[in-house]
């Protein structure tokens, strides 16, 4: 519906003006806490033009974190999230869409009520999980007796153990293990034509050719936009990696590092709380999120264009 | 290049059968059109043949294997959709060489064909558009050419002519004919459009419900429908159907109203007695001054055809329509006589619908499984 008249011109203007407005003024606040010094930053009426302290602090706080080795390992973790995560949704999705096989949609239902499950909920079991991956292998030995039979017969006692805390696995697996991207690349795969399945096999196209060849190329915009979310999501871990990471030194997150720089009773021991320094690193932090953003964003806009369906 | 042979072939989805048995011989070459309504199992006939549809019992041969259990790919069929099925990503050029790539046709090899059947269907200048950007007769084109690059041995198609407008129908038509005189191979073309069935068919199967009716040229099948449905079916205007009952003194088929329609004295002599229902096409009827004709009517409104106009006729409950040459003014409710001649009626059997001819005739007789 496209109305066009002077009034709702203005009306739709406002709106959009007041919700821009309202989503500034948190980050222009932190932006000018960034610039200020210590004093300036504690000082009441709260400050509402920057300072000229901006490199000082994102210096002192780049130092202060160790950020350099922090973004490197989110980078790492959130890369791997985002390629691990649609390749998984892809095949597992493709799998259910285009293969008719027994129990298929017992396990697409499988799959979706993990969404109801997100990581916070699961998380004591994935812990546990994560303390030893076999252990639910172990569990199976010891509840069936064949743990209790192969002890008896080789006096061999079995006990499997692959613990990845502390790890980069440990980080990415549960992230990469959900159901939303499943979800998005199913309800995708479902709008193509059968026809376009029929002639790829025509044209003597086995499945994963068809997979590589047409169904990725014609995805694209689909990737773009899982991609984004993933990485930002990924990005934005705190509880987990809050959990599994106890050697911060070499396996901590950008977040996690972030919320130890916010002032609180611990940080500053009753001293003066050091905002500026908290907003810088906020700043910095926050980058790599909104680059992913802008630079997604020309193929969400490509992908819209070349819609030749 | 390769004959088709099909064999008692049936399909069922879980308990529903839409196939009944179908046995049909194509001979290498031939141009064969499947025409019927909506539902009956044309495209699954089809499908099977291409190996998009598993083949529940029965066989199907092209050339000399038995392709029941091979892919696709190895069967040697090409098709063409009636919603073309292009790749929306892929350029003109890509989607026509796409079935060559998969083959790993070398590069130069692959181009060279690709310009060479682009220019033979007139697609040269948009071989880098993407489909998005063509009209629907040039995808179109693009769906033939894509079949044709293959060289393939049996061209099958579904419905391809059924989303253009009626001009473009025609053109496509006649350019289909024209790729199939050039490649020759066998063409299997599924339509629910008889006026494209007749034109383009060297020779026609009518399938009603998942059987085939009737197999013959479409002269053939004009002039001696195997059953009321053929008859019914194909020719439009449609055919009139009148019942009765065969008098073999009076060598005519009497109507509840009294009425008497000649038949030739060898049918009549054969069937005396017999319940039947009396086909007459439209244009085989004339109309003459009322009382001087075979039977009474009513004239009720008339269609102007251009070529010649349709008369809408009541006679009892019956609607009648005349196809006539000349134009006459009627007024509502005038009386009309109408003749019907001997040689102009096709007799049905009333209980099973099949054609009573006067001898055996070497209708297309359908190979018991
Ligand atoms: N996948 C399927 N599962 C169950 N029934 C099916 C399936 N495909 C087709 N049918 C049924 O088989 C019958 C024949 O279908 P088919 O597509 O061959 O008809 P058609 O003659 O091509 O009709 P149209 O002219 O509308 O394309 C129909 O009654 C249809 O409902
Ligand atoms: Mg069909």
């Amino acid at each position: 519906m496209i109305e066009r008249t002077p009034f709702l011109n203005i009306a739709t203007h406002v709106i959009l003006l007041s919700g821009l407005v309202i989503i500034i003024i948190p980050i222009w606040l932190a932006f000018v806490a960034a610039t200020l010094t210590l004093q300036e930053v504690n000082s009441a009426p709260i400050e509402l033009w920057p300072g000229n302290q901006l490199w000082a602090n994102l210096v002192e706080a780049w130092t202060i974190s160790d950020f350099g080795t922090k973004f490197l390992n989110t980078l790492i973790v959130a890369t791997s999230v985002v390629v691990g995560k649609i390749t998984l949704a892809c095949i597992t999705a493709f799998a259910l869409v285009f293969f008719n096989f027994r129990g298929r949609m017992l396990i697409f239902w499988m799959i979706f009520i993990t969404l109801m499950l997100p990581l916070e909920v699961r998380i004591v079991p994935t812990y546990a999980v994560a303390a030893n991956a076999l252990s639910p292998f172990q569990t199976i030995l010891e509840v069936t007796g064949i743990n209790w039979l192969i002890n008896a017969v080789s006096g061999i006692e079995v006990a499997l153990e692959w613990n990845l805390l502390n790890s980069y696995t440990g980080l990415i697996l549960p992230l990469v293990a959900t159901a939303t991207g499943t979800f998005l690349y199913r309800q995708f795969f479902l709008t193509i034509p059968d026809e376009l399945v029929e002639a790829a096999r025509m044209d003597g196209a086995g499945p994963l050719r068809f997979l590589w060849d047409v169904l990725i190329p014609l995805s694209k915009t689909n990737i773009a936009a899982l991609a984004t979310i993933m990485f930002v999501y990924a990005w934005n871990q705190y509880l987990w990696p809050l959990l599994v990471i106890t050697d911060r030194a070499n396996y901590g997150m950008v977040v996690v590092q972030l919320s130890d720089l916010v002032p609180d009773q611990l940080t500053t021991g009753g001293g003066t709380p050091t905002w500026h320094l908290a907003m810088a690193a906020t700043l910095v932090v926050m980058l790599p999120p909104i680059a992913v953003v802008i630079f997604m964003q020309r193929w969400f806009v490509r992908g819209l264009i070349n819609t030749d369906k | 290049m390769a004959k088709i042979s099909m064999r008692d072939v049936r399909k069922s989805y879980g308990k529903d059968q839409v196939v009944h048995g179908v046995n049909l011989e194509i001979a290498n070459g031939e141009f064969i059109v499947v025409l019927g309504p909506s539902g009956c199992g044309k495209s699954t006939l089809l499908r099977m043949i291409a190996g998009l549809e598993t083949i529940t019992a029965g066989q199907i041969a092209i050339g000399d294997t038995v392709v029941n259990d091979l892919e696709p790919r190895e069967r040697g069929c090409a098709m063409v959709f009636q919603n073309y099925a292009l790749y929306p990503h892929m350029t003109v050029a890509e989607n026509i060489g796409y079935a060559l790539k998969v083959a790993g046709t070398p590069k130069a090899e692959r181009m060279a064909r690709i310009a060479a059947v682009a220019a033979s269907v007139g697609l040269g200048d948009f071989l880098d558009r993407r489909p998005g950007q063509l009209s629907g007769g040039q995808r179109q084109r693009v769906a033939m050419a894509r079949a044709i690059i293959r060289e393939p041995r049996v061209f099958l198609f579904d419905e391809p002519l059924s989303n253009l407008d009626a001009k473009l129908r025609v053109q496509m038509r006649h350019e289909i004919r024209r790729i199939h005189n050039r490649i020759a191979a066998t063409s299997v073309f599924v339509t629910h459009d008889q006026q494209e069935g007749m034109t383009l068919a060297d020779r026609l199967v009518v399938m009603n419900k998942g059987v085939i009716e009737q197999v013959g040229t479409p002269s053939e099948i004009y002039d001696q429908p195997a059953s009321t449905y053929v008859g019914g079916f194909i020719g439009s205007p449609a055919m009139n159907f009148l019942s009765g009952q065969v008098d073999r003194a009076t060598h005519s088929v009497r109507l509840a109203s009294g009425d008497r329609i000649d038949v030739s004295p060898a049918i009549a002599a054969r069937n005396h007695g017999k319940l039947v229902q009396i086909g007459v096409r439209p244009e085989a009827m004339t109309m003459v001054p009322a009382g001087q004709g075979t039977l009474n009517a009513t004239f009720e409104f008339v269609e102007e055809l251009g070529a010649g106009r349709l008369y809408h006729m009541m006679f009892e409950d019956l609607t009648l329509t005349v196809l006539a040459g000349d134009r006459q003014t009627l007024a509502a409710g005038a009386p009309v006589g109408l003749h019907i001649p001997a040689s102009a009626v096709h007799l049905f059997d009333a209980d099973t619908g099949k054609r009573v001819e006067a001898a055996p005739l070497a209708v297309v007789e359908q190979v018991p499984a």
